[in-house]
């Protein structure tokens, strides 16, 4: 072995020195500039940390991709959901003319939305993919009214953080950032292809996040709730998915 | 450099029982941007899988690890490229690289043939190549540093749709999302048929004595002193 000299002494402890003084920085900057995700603790904290904050500073403002409509699925796969409840299928009967979507939280204006109402904000759409966790994916046509512009009507306030979703389906629920929220491409879909968005697909409702993993885009959306304080849903970690130890940012 | 060594090592086999157990989720894979169950496989894993819309001809269904098997895939990432990244500046730095580059008389077919005849003789090695490496290892580890792993990363990548989003090319050159993550599953088979064989060589050449040197960084000489 070779002695331990004064030299390779000093030399590590400022290697060390160096070490904690930048991950206490680190730490810092990321709490500063909001780059930990909800679910940014535990044992697998400084994996979805360090994604999450390379993707947004490295990745944000970048818009999805898009595709040609020649690329768009012939046979899209839509996965399998749970049978609906009675009080969807009653919904459903009446073409969803009742359909609600309540939004609330921190926000000046709450709001009760008809799919009419959004529709009469203004459409918008996309050619994007579904990419889900699983590995396959579709390209769709996708024609809805972006988040952003529901976020504005609602007047949200300057403390908000993060926006809530919440499906009719049961203890279904997600949440993003507010730089999600506000991206173009983040839908309030109701059409798919040219048509109306089919229930198996997510109709009449379902919030499209085509720069993240399939599960972040909701079927059934009826609740939007802005907040300031993610640990007031569920266990905290900004996501039912989150609970099942699914990564709370989807982008990947 | 053993460090990242072992890092890489701890990381790589989180990231193989972990990837293993997510393409159970949907063993089929495709070629192109799309693919899913509608859509013709290039081919598929006769396996059951551990999702129920997967129809794979089994009844059976498998446990379903998805949650933390994500989770530690994604972290086992990132300990391999931070661990990568202080391998290169290192390597870069000190000049291990250059002990791994094969010599340019070495670039031809009777090198590797004459190499490959001492393998299967069980010649012993002759003096340069005790203290450094011959030519097929040299021609592994470079093939492994810096054509496998940047592939394994890139074709990763290239599944991401925020990172996809900011690069398109990324998924694009290697003819879409969907055969990046073909190329992924290949790669890491062939990342895979090199830990054998390294660990076979490491065997043939004495387990316990390279397994010294490679934690403690000190190879001792016959007759020398401990």
């Amino acid at each position: 072995m070779n002695p331990i000299t004064r030299r390779r002494l000093i030399r590590g402890g400022v290697a060390a020195v160096a070490g904690v003084a930048g991950l206490a920085a680190a730490d810092r900057l990321a709490k500063r500039y909001g780059l930990i995700p909800p679910d940014g603790s535990g044992i697998y904290g400084p994996g979805e940390t360090l994604t999450y904050a390379c993707q947004r500073l490295l990745t944000t403002r970048t818009p999805a991709r898009e595709f040609s409509r020649s690329m768009i699925s012939k046979n899209p796969f839509a996965n399998a959901v749970a049978p609906p409840n009675d009080a969807f299928k009653r919904l459903a009967a009446a073409g969803f003319k009742d359909w609600r979507l309540v939004v609330d939280g921190t926000v000046a204006h709450p709001l009760s939305l008809s799919l009419a109402d959004l529709k009469a904000l203004g459409l918008h759409s996309q050619i994007t993919e579904v990419a889900c966790e699983e590995g396959w994916s579709y390209i769709a046509e996708w024609i809805g009214t972006p988040l952003s512009g529901v976020l504005r009507e609602a007047g949200v306030l300057p403390q908000t953080r993060y926006v809530v979703y919440t499906s009719t389906e049961e203890d279904a629920w997600e949440s993003i950032d507010m730089q999600d929220a506000g991206d173009p491409h983040t839908l309030l879909t109701m059409g798919m292809n040219d048509g109306d968005l089919p229930v198996p697909f997510g109709g009449p409702l379902r919030l499209r996040l085509p720069r993240q993993l399939g599960y972040k885009s909701l079927k059934y959306i009826n609740r939007i709730t802005a907040t300031d304080n993610i640990r007031k849903f569920g266990k905290g970690l900004g996501g039912v998915d989150a609970e099942y130890g699914y990564a709370w940012y989807a982008g990947i | 450099m053993r460090v990242t060594h072992w890092l890489t090592f701890i990381a790589f086999i989180a990231l193989l029982v972990t990837g293993g157990l997510i393409v159970i989720s949907h063993p089929r894979f495709y070629w192109g941007e799309v693919g899913n169950v509608n859509t013709k496989p290039l081919f598929v894993i006769p396996i059951p899988a551990s999702r129920g819309t997967v129809p794979t001809g089994y009844k059976y269904e498998m446990p379903d690890e998805n949650g933390w098997s994500r989770a530690l895939h994604f972290e086992a990432a990132w300990v391999a490229v931070l661990a990568g990244l202080v391998y290169g500046i290192f390597g870069l730095w000190s000049g291990h690289f250059k002990n791994l580059i094969p010599a340019r008389r070495d670039w031809n077919w009777p090198a590797y043939r004459d190499r490959m005849a001492k393998y299967l003789r069980r010649a012993p090695p002759n003096g340069a190549e005790e203290r450094s490496y011959n030519v097929l290892q040299r021609t592994a580890y470079v093939v492994v540093i810096f054509v496998l792993f940047p592939l394994m990363i890139w074709t990763g990548l290239a599944m991401s749709p925020s990172f996809t989003a900011a690069f398109p090319a990324t998924a694009a050159l290697v003819g879409g999302r969907q055969s990046a993550r073909t190329i992924h599953f290949f790669v890491s088979w062939l990342l895979l048929l090199f830990l054998f064989v390294h660990v076979a060589m490491v065997a043939l050449s004495g387990f316990r004595s390279r397994m010294r040197a490679m934690i403690t960084g000190y190879t001792r000489k016959s007759g020398e002193r401990p």
